[in-house]
């Protein structure tokens, strides 16, 4: 498999606590790869040293599409295509919606004067293509105070796979969303999928999980205490396996698909 | 757009399955629903002025009470238009009328230093620029609130102020000879006053910047979600400093214009204008929690302001209304536009 990112051997440590432990981590570059685990396994963590937010200890070793990173920084991961999808602060509620699609990257000559009927043309665009508003009513001037959660996270995902985001790494989409809020959620990582992108989702329900993605990789303080292709195991496997990690902290020896 | 997306976009159009259509007004009435604030605003004004007209007619029909307005709301709406960047992106700058005095300040410094108004001019508009540049490092990089911060720097400068005038002023007839005489304060046509128009390509160029710049965007993003605008590469630091950069220039730019029309500079320039230049703010629909606001909005509200003072002669009220009327003005406006943000959530 041809593989987007590789973290080999990667450890974090914030003073005392070591948040990670020596951790081996990939992701295929067309791979929906589900991240579970308790608070405090360390996925946040793992999460912020894709971005460049945090740096690793040394030791570890950190590839994109086979080239090591030495020193990866926010611009850079960005640059690279590493894109982070957060429910509550994606977007600009008072503002509309092509503000909230361009919001940071706004079409401009070199003057810095906006370019708007094209940045409303594309929003209109993205709309009936990728977000599937269909309602004549929703218009790219639309504020997106008054857009539903899974609309909400639709226009975040939107906005990543417009600007070219190769990896997208959605941090909990489902928390607070009702049942069919959910659905629309889900539809659209299955839409980052089909877009030839790969993307990480994070989240405490399996349930969520395990429908959309293609391998699921359980942390546990610190350890990847285990690894599936979803292929391997039914659902019900899945949870039997989860109550093991959750009172041992790791798995049989059977586990560790890749 | 290339045809590997278009491709992209034809895989995903199955996947992205249609949303709920939520049921959201069309046409005329999203229009109205858009401008609703700068519609409300207009309606205001015209509201309060047949109010006047109906109270004091023989004021109200004369030419000379429009000519009074054109000359004196500039002082005060010269700077509640930029300020109105500053509300914008959930900051407030409480410091400006400290600012025009001391701007004047350097003005006289320099003048009598070297006799050249042109140098005194250009040393008035720099030392607005450095307070205003002052007053954003601070609430940006020391990471102090802005109400706190200008509320100290308003005090500071009018203490800078006393201490290098020694609390007496100047006058300015020296500025008469030149150009910038009748560019700021003449009368156009013998009529209009200069600071009238300096007050429309205020409005103008910083309207452009908000509207069409990308500046104004990252304005706009910084009040709205400061948090995503930072994760998305908005570099909100910057666009705050140069909000309060921009008060600063021009509150020192309306403290000039103020000290020509009179032609005397007073070290007290300033007291009186911050309760208007807020109320106009306010008024003109700027939410008072970031992220909404417009230029033309404050601009009418600046003139509804202006006007007040003299509805309030002509309606044979003392002067001792004025601040009452404007206090509740502020607190009014600002309450309304909270209660109809919720209503419409």
């Amino acid at each position: 498999m041809d593989y987007f990112l590789q973290m080999k051997n990667v450890s974090k440590t914030f003073g005392e606590v070591a948040a990670l432990h020596h951790v081996n981590f990939e992701v295929g570059t067309n791979e929906i790869v589900g991240l579970l685990g308790d608070n405090g396994a360390g996925k946040s963590t793992l999460v912020k040293l894709m971005t460049g937010y945090h740096q690793p200890d040394p030791g570890g070793e950190f590839f994109l599409k086979e080239n090591r990173i030495d020193h990866l920084s926010v611009a850079r991961a960005r640059d690279l295509g590493i894109e982070v999808v957060y429910q509550e602060r994606a977007l600009a509620d008072k503002q509309s919606l092509w503000r909230n699609i361009f919001m940071g990257r706004e079409l401009s000559d070199p003057w810095g004067r906006l370019k708007l009927r094209q940045m409303r043309d594309e929003t209109r665009k993205l709309m009936h293509t990728l977000m599937g508003f269909t309602s004549s009513a929703v218009n790219p001037e639309s504020v997106v105070k008054n857009f539903s959660g899974g609309e909400r996270q639709g226009v975040a995902i939107t906005r990543a796979l417009y600007f070219k985001a190769e990896l997208i790494i959605l941090d909990e989409p489902t928390m607070g969303l009702s049942l069919s809020e959910t659905k629309k959620c889900l539809d659209f990582v299955a839409g980052i999928k089909a877009a030839g992108k790969a993307a990480i989702f994070i989240d405490h329900n399996i349930f969520h999980v395990y429908p959309v993605a293609d391998r699921i990789v359980v942390l546990d303080r610190g350890t990847v205490a285990g690894q599936f292709m979803k292929n391997e195991l039914t659902l019900q496997q899945l949870i039997d396996r989860l109550y093991v990690v959750a009172q041992t902290g790791s798995l049989e020896t059977k586990a560790g698909g890749a | 757009m290339s045809g590997s997306e278009e491709s992209r976009m034809n895989q995903l159009e199955e996947v992205g399955k249609p949303l709920s259509p939520i049921v959201r007004a069309g046409g005329l009435s999203r229009w109205l629903r858009t401008y609703a604030l700068q519609i409300g605003i207009v309606f205001v004004a015209i509201f309060i002025w047949l109010l006047f007209l109906i109270g004091s007619p023989r004021t109200f029909l004369s030419r000379d009470i429009y000519v009074a307005f054109m000359s004196t709301t500039p002082f005060f709406a010269l700077m509640a238009i930029p300020l109105t960047l500053v509300v914008i992106t959930g900051e407030i700058d409480l410091s400006f009328g400290s600012v025009m005095a001391f701007g004047m300040t350097a003005f006289s410094l320099v003048f009598t230093a070297t006799g050249s108004v042109w140098l005194g001019f250009l040393a008035c508009l720099l030392a607005g620029l450095g307070a205003g540049i002052l007053n954003g490092i601070i609430v940006v990089k020391i990471g102090i609130p802005s109400l706190v911060t200008t509320i100290g720097t308003q005090f500071f400068w009018a203490g800078v102020v006393l201490v290098l005038t020694n609390g007496s002023g100047l006058g300015m007839t020296a500025v008469r000879d030149t150009i910038l005489y009748p560019a700021l304060v003449g009368r156009i046509g013998g009529v209009i006053p200069a600071q009238f128009v300096w007050t429309i390509v205020f409005a103008a160029v910083i309207w452009f910047f908000l509207n069409r710049h990308k500046f104004g965007a990252h304005v706009y993003l910084t009040g709205d979600n400061v948090e995503s605008a930072r994760l998305m590469g908005v570099n909100v630091d910057l666009t705050k400093i140069v909000t309060f950069a921009i008060v600063g220039f021009s509150a020192a730019f309306a403290g000039f214009v103020v000290s020509e029309e009179v032609l005397y500079f007073w070290p007290t320039l300033g007291g009186g204008y911050l309760l208007n230049t807020l109320a106009s703010v306010f008024l003109g629909g700027t939410s008072v929690f970031g992220g909404t606001g417009t230029i033309f909005g404050t601009f009418v509200a600046s003139f509804i302001i202006g006007s007040i003072n003299a509805g309030i002669v002509a309606a044979n009220l003392t002067g001792y209304w004025t601040q009452l009327i404007y206090g509740l003005i502020i607190v009014v406006s600002v309450a309304l536009q909270t209660v109809l943000g919720k209503r419409f959530k």
